[in-house]
């Protein structure tokens, strides 16, 4: 009961916020679009990189809003035709498969800026940054981290899967992906063959067997600032995390953490309009702004994740707190990091994810 | 003079009545009116979304919707070998036109996610071919589109095609039950490392009870308390429980969090006290132990405050007299002061048990991964997964199932003997 009344009076706030904001709009001349990212660290360097510039540059707002993925939002605001999430910063099997089902605005890519150094936006994007609904703007990874403090001695991703050698719980994302990639990997599968395997039974069973080797010690989180809280809480020995945030954790906060890039799963993430969303000329305007050469390389000393322009490159400084750390080393590009890593697949995703989170779902809960 | 005024009473008597039955009939039409804002509450809040999510469950256009001419010509099909080249041509032609629409719900990605559902694995196949498809400019369809991607030459594709492309279907139920169609088409049980649905309600149904059970113990001698101790005193004592009934929900299963967590609460004092090691630290949350602790204390004001106003109004006087008349005080209790207690106990377990078996979010915050009861995975289909329909059949058998023991629980003791307070 009070469960119901809670939700009506949040809900009656919201509608009142909205309709307050949406006066305040209609009266002033500028833009207010609203940009929804994954929270904490990663929002921060988007802020601060993206956000701000923009604003400062064409006098509009930018409200920021967190969700933790997927398209569950985006599918229901689209399905009852009201669209107040303006941008949207999603993983690329989420924008190929929302841009089949039509929830997601075709993006015109000839309208992005070349790169500073003159090179078309078509060329200088990294191959697959450019999807029919999206414009890529970062890479980011998975990765598993430990706390030096604790253990010492960890080498390499058959580790995690070791409670004998490394006694204590284990964090990892709640869902199959990219837990199977990572059991597969651990086991002894080379990255290229990972997803080959996963097409077939066996290599789902072998992943699953290999999941079940720590399942007894195994914590689930759901949102990206979990795992570093959780490792620094003492409830876990190693967990799988976003490199970027850990990072963050290790660089402003002094936590002695360690980021094993061994066996890393890389994705992309991408800006998304949903269908039907409004003041998309405004939010265009913001999609060229933020992935321009600058910005992405400016993003990047706020966070590691590896800016998706070429002509960015060259333009990745140092931690914007701390003039003598190079980040460049520390993304999941470098070729120290990049030695075994695996680029998630987003097709088998976009295929298998209904069937392998229902097993397990169902292996979870037995 | 009898005779001669009858007409007059008549008519007298005749418009009275018709007025009183006028008058109270605009009294009761008045009466309604302020009922009106709850009744179109309730049909606003509750029984259309309701009657949607029903209708969501057996209700599917997702192929009819997309390749609509399509959806006829198939249902005419025998189901022998492959289809026919003219319903190959249909279909390259459908598939085409639909790569061309932008309407939400319209376009190819739709019918790929509902076939995968039964396919898994073939939705690529879909939406890879619906990019392509557009080349073909002309016959034969049926090779052109095998060429494309040779799972088309697989009938078990038609099949799924044929069996999707009807709007009503029990095809979300089935999945709902942890069966499937096999590759004749018959409904068989689903491969036992698939099959959660039916064993999450068990566990739910079976939670639900061991929490109204627990709860029951617990409120009892609490609400016997407040009723027979002195009003300074039971002020106190209802404050105590009150006060975590106002609190919000969110903050006290934060509280327990901090309280079972393996750093926590009481972990470090058991510690401390050197009763278990650093090593022997008990994992009390993120499992079925911490939902029903963190349950049983959210929902146990539900029990203690219709007990406790049914326990009230019990004369202590009843109890005296039977003591006096030499029954033992066990007897006594059973006999004379527990049956009028019923209407409290059993509000408070009706209460209870049909909060605890649709709860969610105390569940999804420590419940970890056995602790997971049915609401999560109907939820889990709403926010994570999107198959909307399936979670919409979830959701209808969670209601079938709370109808069918409300039913029982009537039967069995009569709803109207509850009293709530």
């Amino acid at each position: 009961m009070i469960n119901k009344l809670v939700k009506k009076t949040l809900i009656a706030t919201a509608v009142a916020t909205t309709m307050v904001a949406g006066s305040v709009q209609a009266e002033g001349h500028s833009e207010e679009i609203t940009v929804v990212s994954w929270g904490g660290a990663y929002t921060v360097s988007q802020v601060e990189a993206y956000h701000k510039p923009w604003m400062a540059a064409t006098g509009n707002t930018i409200v920021s809003d967190d969700y933790n993925g997927g398209l569950a939002e985006i599918k229901a605001q689209v399905m009852a035709e009201n669209v107040t999430w303006n941008l949207v910063d999603v993983e690329l099997s989420d924008a190929v498969r929302g841009c089949d089902e039509g929830i997601l605005e075709v993006m015109d890519h000839s309208v992005l800026p070349d790169g500073d150094n003159g090179v078309p936006a078509a060329e200088d994007f990294l191959p697959g940054a450019l999807v029919e609904c999206a414009v890529g703007n970062i890479v980011w990874s998975t990765v598993f981290i430990h706390d030096e403090s604790k253990i010492q001695g960890v080498d390499g991703l058959a580790d995690f899967f070791d409670t004998n050698k490394f006694p204590g719980k284990r964090g990892m994302r709640k869902g199959a992906k990219p837990n199977l990639e990572f059991a597969l990997m651990a086991d002894g599968v080379e990255p290229a063959d990972v997803y080959e395997m996963l097409s077939t039974d066996a290599g789902v069973d072998r992943a699953f067997a290999k999941l079940d080797t720590i399942k007894d010690s195994m914590v689930w989180w759901e949102s990206g600032a979990q795992p570093p809280q959780l490792l620094a809480d003492g409830e876990v020995t190693m967990t799988t995390a976003y490199n970027g945030r850990v990072f963050n954790a290790i660089a402003s906060e002094g936590k002695p953490f360690v980021i094993n890039w061994d066996g890393q799963v890389w994705d992309l993430d991408l800006w998304v309009i949903p269908k039907g969303a409004p003041n998309q000329e405004a939010t265009m305007d913001f999609v060229k702004f933020s992935t321009g050469t600058k910005p992405l390389a400016d993003q990047a000393s706020w966070i590691p994740y590896g800016p998706l322009r070429k002509s960015s490159f060259g333009l990745v400084g140092s931690f914007h707190s701390d003039a003598s750390l190079d980040m460049a080393p520390h993304m999941p590009t470098a070729p120290d990091n990049f030695k075994r890593a695996l680029q998630n697949d987003f097709e088998f995703w976009a295929d298998n994810s209904d069937q392998l989170n229902e097993r397990f779902n169902a292996w979870l809960t037995k | 003079m009898t005779t001669a005024n009858p007409s007059i009473d008549q008519a007298t008597a005749l418009p009275l009545k018709e007025k009183l039955a006028r008058t109270t009939a605009i009294q009761r039409r008045r009466a309604f009116l302020l009922t009106l804002p709850l009744v179109l509450f309730l049909l606003i809040s509750f029984v259309f979304p309701i009657g949607q999510m029903l209708f969501n469950s057996i209700h599917n256009n997702k192929v009819s919707g997309v390749v609509p001419e399509f959806t006829t010509a198939i249902q005419k099909w025998d189901g022998q070998g492959l289809p026919s080249e003219e319903i190959f041509e249909i279909f390259v032609k459908d598939l085409a036109k639909a790569k061309k629409v932008r309407e939400v719900g319209r376009k190819v990605g739709n019918m790929a996610t509902r076939i995968n559902y039964e396919m898994p694995g073939s939705r690529s196949l879909f939406t890879k071919s619906g990019r392509k498809v557009g080349k073909i400019k002309q016959g034969p369809y049926k090779e052109a589109l095998i060429k494309i991607d040779k799972d088309w030459a697989d009938p078990q594709v038609w099949l799924t095609l044929q069996r999707a492309s009807y709007d009503i279907s029990p095809a979300f139920y089935i999945a709902a039950m942890d069966m499937k169609y096999n590759e004749a088409g018959e409904i068989v049980k689903a491969d036992e490392l698939y099959q959660i649905y039916l064993n999450n309600f068990g566990k739910t149904l079976w939670l639900a009870t061991l929490i109204t059970l627990i709860c029951v113990v617990l409120a009892y001698p609490v609400a016997y308390l407040l009723s027979v101790l002195p009003l300074r005193q039971s002020n106190l004592l209802m404050i105590m429980v009150l006060l975590p009934f106002w609190t919000s929900l969110l903050v006290r299963t934060t509280a327990w969090i901090a309280i079972l967590q393996t750093e926590g609460v009481i972990n470090d004092l058991l510690v401390y006290f050197g009763v278990i090691g650093e090593d022997g630290r008990i994992q009390m949350i993120y499992n079925q132990t911490g939902t029903i602790i963190a349950m049983v204390h959210i929902l146990l004001p539900f029990m203690i405050l219709p007990l406790y106003s049914v326990m009230k109004t019990i004369q202590p006087t009843y109890m005296r007299a039977a003591l006096s008349m030499g029954s033992k005080p066990f007897y006594a209790y059973r006999r004379v002061y527990l049956p009028q207690t019923i209407p409290g106990l059993a509000a408070g377990t009706l209460l209870v048990f049909i909060l605890a078996i649709g709860y969610y979010i105390t569940p999804a915050l420590v419940g970890g991964q056995d602790g997971l009861l049915i609401s999560n995975l109907i939820a889990y289909h709403i926010q994570k997964s999107l198959n909307w329909s399936l979670g919409a059949a979830l959701g209808t058998m969670l209601l079938v199932v709370v109808m069918l023991l409300y039913w029982v629980y009537n039967r069995l003791i009569g709803i109207d003997k509850l009293k709530f307070g």
